[in-house]
């Protein structure tokens, strides 16, 4: 366990700006904003190798350098706060235990990216953050810290609260941006990108909330020494939001190049009752179920990549040996049919022809021709889908498809091994 | 513009740099196929159906929506590809009620062509179709959501072209569906049912009241004289829905057909068109000359109307008074006609033929009926006509063409020219010009007000007066010159508007597809209708001189009054 990005996080009061001062906190801003350019402070972030912490991992001082080179009257930043993903409750952590710093971070990304307005778009079912941040950027705007010749400087930065319905897509950058401006969560097609046409049009840098928590850090220590922990290709740190069958259930900070076998054994102390791991589901919902045999994989993206596995936002969930897949994969697609925008083809319609079929294996009606529509219907969606969400969707299917076939085979074949599934249909007279 | 190299199945094509992957397949006659893409709309890429792989990528990208880039190689025919798109399909045709037999548009279908150009088979994917009620409450629009595939055209044309923003996506996932506030009836939200969006549809989910059947069975009825009216954008049209190139003019085919089949008389909507010019500019003039409300709005189109009733009661004081041409037509057969003829006004039929389902419900609204009778018994769209067609089995093609009958049949240019957008401007002037000055016009070819372009202005010095007017199509053009004249900024005298995107003749009840491309190519054969008529301007009429001179005596007078104009509802609280 490490404490960096958490550091203060129920160490001080959230809402003192004297306690966050008095802890370091706007040192790097105030560095920022009076003894460097913008451009020096994107080549900063640049340098220091951070990747966004939302799930997408995209290099973070590259998003901003492609925000700050566009030119246009008015730019954006954008904490996403849509924190949605099951499982994911690690933003919660920072958004409720140190606001001000992820106001800070706005701010230099501001500062850096040319922008003067700001939102924070925070999930609706996070009361008690939405109230914090509103407190937070009043007691700001009052200190100076929001508004006009913001510490006396010649620039200029506001942060409108906003709050999410409800609809999980609207974690997804574009759907988040058509909420902000009125419309029905949707996704948009990309390109455009965000940073060259976002919000309103203009030029707009989405980050997630953990990413931008990070920023007055690294401003703080410098590249060099963020980069210190972690990995060459994932330097920091990471929030790991932990459910499941294990004992100890929470967010945890890690140090990236932990192998996920010491965070279950160690770190959140094994499975409960002393059952056995099936399988971890990393990402949340829309990531992928890995069995017992990959846990001494490493938290790296670059190891991460090489078996096309997504990090996502950093949610570990533990499934002992009582659950069957199938069972699993159902509750997994019933959640996907519920939040799938309807925009597109592939992920309107794909979702519940999966489901019917999971149904009926599950009800012992199944045949091998349910276990190809399932991956025939998984792979289009995941390879036609229009946004992240519908891409994402069928990854629980596709990954226990590869490591779970037998247990898909098995229910075929009219058998349910962990006594989940009543298996009523013809299916059985097989078993 | 700077250009890029990509390959498109092995073949290289230069390009300009902001062109899609479709613009540029099509450079090289791959036609990707697209089902939400509409060549007048913004890019939806929500089909997903035109998917290709591009080298170095494990997703499709949609090509309707991904710009290229260089060096970008292009697959459009691989087995993936393929494969991937009949499953696309599939899941599109597992939620749509595929009963094309009976379907509006079988045969003039986009899902139904697709699906033989992608060679689909059987599909066992489960169906899960929703076989909701289908929506007949209003006499001129009808949706089934059951043949929806949720492209969001229709959307767009309502929303974002008419401003209207009757119909919207409500729910979302599988039980997304494209439908009025609070899944309501149309009837009962504030739709101008313009049928912008049965033009765009690519399915039968949204097509126009059928009223065919009502019209054969006046046919049938020996006691009933039945008498027929077209309007000037359907002879334009009604050519394509039998294969000929848009713009062909099949007046004397439509003349010889409706002959055939039965109509007593067949007369021409053109007639009263010219007969709306008469009363109208001299209305405008009364306005001018007595301090009336100004600018003055043109009321020939319904669409129009009742967006004007239900968004901007507060101006229905700067509408004319007259009615449409249809409205004024069916008026003048139950009495004028019908004391000429000896016929009970009782006994007659009156059958439009019109390029709009708005008129429909114009002539079923409660103050367009004189002396008891409704003016216009039953209104069928081109589509309609061309089924009829169809169902007569005449080869129209083959047909020989007929003039008009009398004395209705008898039109100008002028008249004419009230298909397309700017053209009952244009012949109002060529007729104003020369009822107040005495002088022949000269040029009477007002070229700065036509065309599709959704602003048009123009000022016509009439004597000692300067006429300043405005032409605009499509009713979120129309909205911007309302905001105007609410400011007090509209210096105007007389605005034409006309509700659907290049006027008449991209009526919602024209044949599909009716794109702009297709619209400039009827604009121009209602232009040659023009040209080639012996007289183009409304006062030269005879028939509409006989009629003055018989029945009506004078513009504005008590007759024209009573049978010609009409008033107006504040809707806005429907």
């Amino acid at each position: 366990m490490k404490s960096f990005v958490s550091k203060l996080c129920g160490k001080i009061k959230p809402l003192s700006l004297k306690e966050y001062r008095d802890n370091g906190g706007f040192s790097g801003f105030e560095k920022a904003l009076i003894h460097m350019s913008p451009e020096e402070i994107v080549s900063l972030i640049k340098d220091s190798n951070l990747k966004g912490r939302g799930g997408a991992s995209f290099p973070t001082g590259l998003k901003w350098q492609l925000v700050a080179a566009e030119i246009a009257t008015e730019k954006y930043v954008i904490c996403n706060a849509d924190e949605g993903e099951p499982g994911t409750f690690k933003d919660k952590v920072l958004l409720e235990g140190c606001p001000m710093q992820i106001i800070e971070g706005m701010l230099v990304a501001a500062y850096a990216v040319g922008a003067s307005k700001g939102y924070i778009y925070i999930r609706g079912e996070y009361p008690k953050s939405i109230d914090m941040f509103k407190k937070a950027t009043n007691i700001l705007k009052t200190e100076g810290y929001l508004g006009e010749h913001i510490l006396g400087q010649d620039f200029n930065f506001d942060i409108e609260v906003r709050s999410g319905a409800g609809a999980y897509v609207c974690g997804e950058e574009t759907a988040l941006i058509e909420s902000i401006e009125g419309n029905t969560g949707r996704a948009r097609f990309k390109p455009p990108y965000p940073p060259n046409y976002g919000l309103w049009g203009r030029p707009t840098l989405v980050n997630n909330v953990e990413t931008l928590a990070n920023i007055p850090l690294i401003l703080s220590v410098g590249a060099d020494e963020f980069k210190k922990y972690g990995t060459a290709a994932s330097s920091g740190t990471k929030l790991i939001s932990a459910s499941g069958n294990i004992v100890n259930k929470g967010v945890f900070e890690v140090e990236f190049g932990v192998s996920l076998r010491d965070i279950i054994y160690d770190i959140c102390g094994g499975i409960e009752n002393e059952n056995e791991l099936k399988f971890i589901q990393i990402g949340g919902s829309s990531g992928a179920c890995l069995p017992e045999k990959l846990l001494d994989l490493k938290l790296d993206f670059d190891e991460f990549n090489k078996h096309a596995i997504g990090l996502g936002s950093g949610a570990i969930l533990a499934v002992d040996k009582t659950c069957c897949i199938l069972d699993f994969v159902k509750m997994n697609t019933e959640f996907f049919i519920h939040e799938s925008c309807g925009k597109c083809t592939s992920c309107r319609e794909g979702n519940r022809h999966i489901l019917k079929a999971v149904e009926r294996i599950t009800n012992g009606y199944g045949t091998d021709r349910d276990i190809e529509i399932i991956k025939n219907i998984a792979k289009i969606m995941k390879e036609s889908s229009l946004c992240g969400l519908g891409q994402a969707a069928p990854t629980a299917i596709l990954t226990t498809l590869e490591y779970f076939y037998d247990e898909y085979k098995e229910h075929v074949e009219g058998y349910c091994s962990t006594g989940v599934c009543e298996l009523k249909g013809e299916a059985i007279k097989h078993g | 513009m700077d250009k890029i190299i990509v390959t498109v199945d092995g073949q290289k094509v230069s390009v300009e740099s902001n062109t899609t992957i479709l613009e540029a397949a099509r450079k090289t006659n791959v036609n990707i196929p697209t089902l939400c893409y509409h060549p007048d709309q913004n890019i939806k890429g929500s089909c997903r159906i035109c998917i290709v792989e591009v080298e170095g990528q494990n997703s499709f990208s949609a090509a309707c929506c991904t710009p290229i880039r260089e060096g970008m190689k292009i697959k459009t025919n691989t087995m993936k590809v393929r494969e991937a798109r009949k499953m696309i399909m599939k899941l599109i045709l597992a939620n749509h009620n595929s009963e094309c037999i009976s379907c509006k548009r079988n045969g003039n279908c986009e899902l139904q062509t697709l699906c033989e150009e992608l060679n689909i088979e059987e599909n066992d994917l489960d169906k899960f179709t929703n076989l909701l009620p289908i929506d007949q409450s209003n006499p001129s629009i009808v949706r089934d959501q059951s043949k929806c595939i949720k492209c969001g055209r229709c959307i767009e044309a309502c929303d974002e072209i008419q401003g209207v923003g009757a119909i919207y996506t409500v729910n979302r996932g599988h039980e997304m569906r494209i439908a009025p506030a609070y899944e309501k009836n149309l009837c009962d939200v504030q739709c101008v049912y313009c049928g912008q969006c049965i033009n765009v549809c690519p399915v039968g989910a949204i097509y126009e009241k059928d009223n065919i059947e009502e019209v054969w069975r006046a046919l049938e009825d020996s006691n009933k004289h039945v008498v027929v009216q077209i309007a000037p954008a359907v002879r334009v049209a009604l050519g394509e829905a039998f294969g000929m190139k848009p713009g062909s003019i099949v007046t004397g085919k439509i003349v010889s057909f409706l002959r055939k089949i039965g109509f007593d008389s067949v007369f021409d909507t053109n007639f009263t068109a010219d007969l709306t010019i008469i009363e109208e500019g001299n209305e405008l003039l009364h306005r001018i000359q007595n301090n009336g409300k100004l600018p003055m709005l043109t009321s020939c189109s319904p669409g129009w109307i009742r967006y004007i009733e239900f968004f901007y009661p507060e101006l229905l004081g700067h509408l004319s008074t007259c009615k449409s041409p249809q409205q004024m037509f069916g008026a003048l057969i139950k009495s004028y006609h019908a004391q000429k003829t000896d016929i009970n006004p009782s006994d007659i039929i009156v059958v439009s033929i019109m390029p709009c389902t708005a008129k429909k419900t114009e002539a079923k609204r409660e103050e367009m009926q004189d002396n008891g009778y409704q003016d216009v018994d039953i209104v069928i769209t081109t589509r309609e006509l061309a089924k009829m067609i169809k169902e007569s089995r005449i080869r129209i093609e083959e047909l020989d063409e007929e003039g008009f009958d009398d004395p209705f049949g008898i039109s100008t240019g002028a008249g004419a020219v009230f298909g397309a957008t700017g053209g009952v401007m244009e012949a109002a002037l060529r007729t104003v010009y020369e009822v107040v000055t005495g002088n022949e016009l000269e040029k009477i070819d007002f070229e700065n007000l036509r065309g599709i372009s959704g602003f048009k202005e123009a000022n016509v010095p009439v004597g000692e007066l300067n006429i300043n007017v405005a032409v605009t199509n499509g009713l979120k053009n129309a909205k911007i010159l309302l905001d105007l004249i609410k400011e007090g900024k509209a210096d105007y005298h007389f605005i034409e508007i006309m509700c659907c995107p290049g006027g008449c003749i991209g009526g919602g009840g024209q044949p599909i597809p009716s794109t702009n491309e297709i619209k400039e190519k009827r604009i121009e054969a209602i232009y040659k209708v023009d040209l080639l008529s012996e007289l183009r301007k409304s006062h030269l009429n005879p028939v509409v001189k006989t009629l003055y001179e018989e029945f009506l005596q004078q513009p504005l007078g008590e007759k024209s009054h009573q049978l010609l104009h009409t008033h107006y509802t504040d809707r806005s609280k429907e």
